[in-house]
């Protein structure tokens, strides 16, 4: 885990069996009909407990978007009074409206940030199914130091290797391009990508292999014909995880390797706003919750796909 | 098929991700090593000067600045432990909503953390940030308080951020934990009438020590990096309080250009952070001797 830019692909494989588990509650013993086993029975005093213990819990993890929500429904004349108000009076959608003028280029803020994370993703899984497909399927000696090498990667932040890095981006050339931000993303999102992809291709049964090589086939036209098309609901998994994970990770590079505004991702594109005196809150409010919008929209499939990936993954067994 | 063809195969492979890591993570490691010891800015040439950086940053401010990292990392790892464990074992409960509860603690770790950064930011706005706000309204303050201008109060609301970031996956990470756990344990425990807190205290929390401590030294990691909350938040102030080694790396290399002293605060952040990785992949060896899966 890249520190900073870890938090979304990094743990994924405990993500995902969590995921999984959570939507494939454990099959109840046999032979006992009603619904809730005794054990699982509460007295209404743990109910009461239990469910106030998860409204705090997920009052402290909400209560930014509920803020952050309600503060682009108000008015700026009631934003700037006090006393704070948490409920607005007059609520209105208008900063929606009115945020395309005073965010200039926040639609290109979000194209931006969709465009990196879509290339970052595509060279990371143009990289990493061929590396996944060394690890699961040939036991070569080094295999396990590299493997290792990968994982010790994580524990690297952008931010400690900030300044060769950025000499590297200058001696490239790339500074205040859309490259000087994927470039040294993709590298950072490798790692996981290939664990993730691995344990997923290793449950492929080794058979399949074999009888394609008994058959004549190379392994180049083993990998595309035989491997990737049952190896593609992990596939997409990896894609989605990584695409988070480069959504999530655009700070740092861009903040660092860009200053050109037509190239910036949406946090920073947002972060130039945040450190004006006079920002316009409600609208700044109202443009974050537009630029969540397509990460939340692939969390949907991702909830189907991630539970979808891993039971189909599951050849064998 | 182990053979000396297959195993060049598998090398080819393995050859575009393994060069693109090296080029842009191992080769900057090397490269940052290199640098501590020149007088690197942005100037064409640069000079070797030995260990002068070094003798520079070894003073009372970077020793402050050490402590404090560790002091910020530790009480951030803490919270997260904790609050991670709270949530894992209330969203473990058979109660009814628990699938929908398990999805709402994700949007913190799922949003870009810049975004879920700025909402924070708000809140913590003295005039009209709600947690002033709110605190006012129930009399619990006098006047506004702004948060982020004052070391003390900036210090534990950089750390809160980060515990609210962190937490959705810590918690993820223990419900996995605790329902690994076999159901057999709490129905023989609870057949010999055991409560449901001293079936928590000897089964659920003696077993989730591994997860615990697993996710602690991962945690301990990902925190000790943590860079884009203090940056948005306070840019490591007011007046250094939140400056942890990440921040102080930073403001040397990029803010004031001097690459070769940034470098070498960076070097000490490596050594660090190799420590840290040492000790966790001889913890978790011991804690799952059949090797990662």
């Amino acid at each position: 885990m890249s520190a900073t830019d870890d938090k979304a692909t990094d743990f994924a494989p405990d993500v995902t069996a969590a995921a999984e588990q959570a939507h494939d509650p454990k099959p109840r013993p046999k032979g006992r009909t009603d619904a809730t086993p005794l054990i699982d029975r509460y007295s209404w005093y743990e109910l009461v407990a239990i469910y106030a213990g998860i409204a705090l819990f997920l009052f402290f993890l909400l209560a930014p978007f509920i803020e952050g929500f309600l503060v682009s429904l108000k008015p700026l004349s009631q934003l700037f009074s006090s006393p704070y108000r948490f409920i607005p009076e007059n609520a209105s959608f208008a900063a929606y409206v009115t945020m395309w003028q005073s965010v200039p280029g926040f639609a290109r803020y979000i194209f931006n940030s969709i465009f990196i994370s879509t290339v970052a993703t595509v060279i990371v899984l143009l990289v990493v199914v061929p590396a996944a497909y060394a690890f699961s399927r040939f036991t070569f000696r080094g295999a396990g130091l590299v493997l290792g090498g990968f994982l010790a990667v994580n524990m690297f932040s952008g931010a400690v290797l900030i300044i060769p890095l950025f000499r590297l981006m200058r001696s490239l050339g790339i500074l205040n391009t859309y490259a000087a931000m994927i470039v040294p993303g993709v590298a950072f999102l490798i790692p996981s990508a290939i664990w993730l992809l691995r344990t997923y291709m290793i449950r492929i049964p080794k058979e399949l292999h074999e009888a394609a090589y008994m058959d004549g086939a190379g392994y180049l036209y083993t990998l595309r014909r035989v491997i990737l098309p049952i190896a593609m609901p992990g596939i997409v998994v990896v894609a989605i995880t990584t695409f988070i994970g480069a959504y999530a990770q655009q700070f740092i590079f861009a903040l660092t390797f860009n200053n050109k505004s037509e190239f910036m991702p949406l946090p920073v594109g947002l972060f130039a706003f945040f450190g004006k005196q006079e920002v316009i809150w409600n609208e700044l409010m109202a443009a974050s919750f537009v630029g969540i919008a397509p990460a939340m929209i692939v969390i949907i499939f991702l909830q189907r796909y991630l539970v979808g990936g891993l039971t189909a993954g599951a050849v064998k067994q | 098929m182990r053979s000396e063809r297959g195993a060049l195969i598998a090398w080819a492979f393995l050859a575009p991700a393994l060069i693109y890591v090296l080029a842009i993570v191992a080769w900057p490691l090397v490269q940052t090593v290199i640098l501590s010891f020149t007088d690197a800015s942005l100037r064409k040439t640069m000079n070797w000067v030995g260990w002068v950086n070094y003798d520079k940053i070894f003073n009372a401010t970077f020793a402050t600045v050490i402590a404090r990292t560790f002091v910020w990392t530790f009480f951030s790892v803490l919270l997260k432990m904790i609050l991670g464990t709270i949530g894992a074992v209330l969203l473990n409960a058979a109660v009814p909503g628990r699938h929908l509860f398990r999805i709402l603690i994700m949007p913190p770790w799922i949003v870009p953390m810049a975004i879920g950064i700025f909402m924070w930011g708000w809140m913590y706005n003295g005039q009209f940030g709600m947690i002033s706000g709110l605190l006012q309204r129930f009399g619990i303050v006098d006047g506004p308080v702004a948060w982020l201008a004052y070391g003390n109060t900036a210090f534990w609301a950089t750390i809160i951020t980060d515990v609210w970031i962190g937490t959705p996956l810590v918690t993820i990470y223990f419900l996995a934990a605790i329902q690994a756990i076999p159901k057999d344990l709490y129905e023989a425990a609870w057949t010999d009438g055991a409560g449901r807190w001293y079936r928590f205290r000897r089964i659920t929390l003696p077993l989730m020590v591994p997860a615990i401590i697993t996710m602690s030294m991962l945690s301990l990691i990902a925190t000790f990096n943590s860079f884009d909350i203090i940056w948005i938040l306070t840019q490591g102030g007011p007046n250094g309080a939140t400056t942890t080694m990440i921040i102080d790396t930073y403001q040397v290399a990029i803010g004031s250009r001097k690459y070769g002293e940034g470098a070498a605060r960076a070097v000490v952040i490596c050594i660090f952070l190799s420590l840290f990785s040492l000790a966790y992949f001889r913890v978790t060896r011991r804690l799952h001797p059949e090797g990662a899966k």
